[in-house]
């Protein structure tokens, strides 16, 4: 492939992402107020939007493997009831992902 | 000034963990697939997103057409329009608003919308410099992908998933403060049904956009419950 088109490829991907960034703000960020049923989502959304990144990460989970997804769940547990008990970030990242590490190089 | 600055630095330990390491892969597999560093450097300035930049990858080593790439992008990173609805009236006010609207990926929009700034801090300024950092983390790890290649002496596999870990720190922080815990429990369900059905490279469109429906479906009992309960007190970070 020539450099040229790879510029434009990669140009083509950044006005495409920026697009979609762009999209609520274009809608919604000039003069006109914002709609309340924009309001309420925004308001309502960062909780569903979080559960479903959550499953995003997770998406490459193979339950049918020989692992069964067993690492993916087991770290997710650590941190989310290591976070659940002792609310500090860092803590319940550093140990879910030293258990997630730990259990796909030397387990599985 | 220097507070803030340490706060939003702070805050974004997690992602300079999850970027480091991820951009760290993405600089490696495209120096594999024949591209220098710079290539990495320019795609971490001007797209940064990071899973269609993994699919930029792929682009870059085949033939696939520009009209293609475009309506991909478009739908990968169609989650990115929801994100915003969250910040339209925060960043209109801010000076660096074009900046905040370019840098709203999946990782700084989860730290600004869980952000509670202390006394002392300047919030605009708080959440303008975490979006920087941000992006830093991404490019510096890029660039360090390409330029350093496979000459890291230890195993790091499994270290992207500090970026899960951080997701999961957010749903229980979100969750103990929710007034309802409705939109996380559609949120999820929506989203595992739809991983079923659709697969996990086409999923997170129909997922949010059943989401936003039920949601918008069920805007009067949810909004009852938000009046019926007083605002938790949000605890100090």
């Amino acid at each position: 492939m020539t450099r040229e088109r790879a510029l434009i490829m990669i140009l083509v991907v950044a006005v495409c992402t920026l697009i979609t960034r762009l999209i609520p703000f274009v809608l919604f960020g000039g003069k006109r107020k914002v709609p309340k049923a924009v309001e309420y989502l925004g308001q309502i959304l960062p909780p569903a939007i979080m559960a479903t990144l959550v499953v995003y990460c997770l998406k490459g989970a193979d339950l049918f493997s020989a692992s069964h997804g067993i690492p993916e769940f087991a770290a997710v547990a650590v941190t989310a009831l290591l976070h659940a008990w002792k609310r500090n970030v860092l803590l319940s990242i550093a140990a879910g992902t030293l258990c997630y590490m730990f259990l796909v190089q030397a387990v599985f | 000034m220097k507070q803030t600055i340490r706060f939003a630095f702070y805050k974004s330990i997690p992602v300079l963990l999850g970027y480091v390491f991820l951009g760290f892969a993405f600089g490696l597999l495209l120096q594999e697939a024949g591209y220098s560093f710079w290539w990495a450097l320019l795609s971490s300035v001007i797209v940064y997103a990071g899973s269609i930049q993994f699919v930029l990858v792929d682009f870059l080593s085949g033939g696939t057409s520009l009209p293609v790439i475009a309506v991909m992008t478009l739908l990968i990173n169609s989650r990115h329009a929801f994100y915003g609805l969250s910040f339209v009236e925060k960043f209109r006010r801010m000076k660096t608003y074009p900046y905040m609207v370019f840098s709203l990926t999946d990782e700084t929009y989860s730290l600004l919308c869980s952000l509670k700034t202390p006394e002392g801090v300047d919030e605009k300024k708080a959440m303008f410099f975490i979006s920087l950092f941000d992006q830093l983390y991404w490019i510096g790890g890029s660039v360090l992908g390409g330029v350093l290649g496979q000459l890291l002496p230890f195993d790091m596999t499994g270290i992207d998933f500090a970026m899960t870990a951080l997701f999961v720190t957010i749903f229980v922080d979100q969750w103990r403060e929710a007034r309802t815990h409705l939109p996380a429990v559609i949120g999820l369900i929506s989203s595992v049904v739809c991983l079923l059905i659709f697969g996990g490279n086409n999923f997170i469109l129909p997922s949010l956009i059943i989401t936003v429906g039920l949601l918008m479906a069920l805007r009067n009992r949810i909004e009852g419950r938000i009046e019926k309960r007083p605002e938790r007190k949000a605890e100090e970070a």
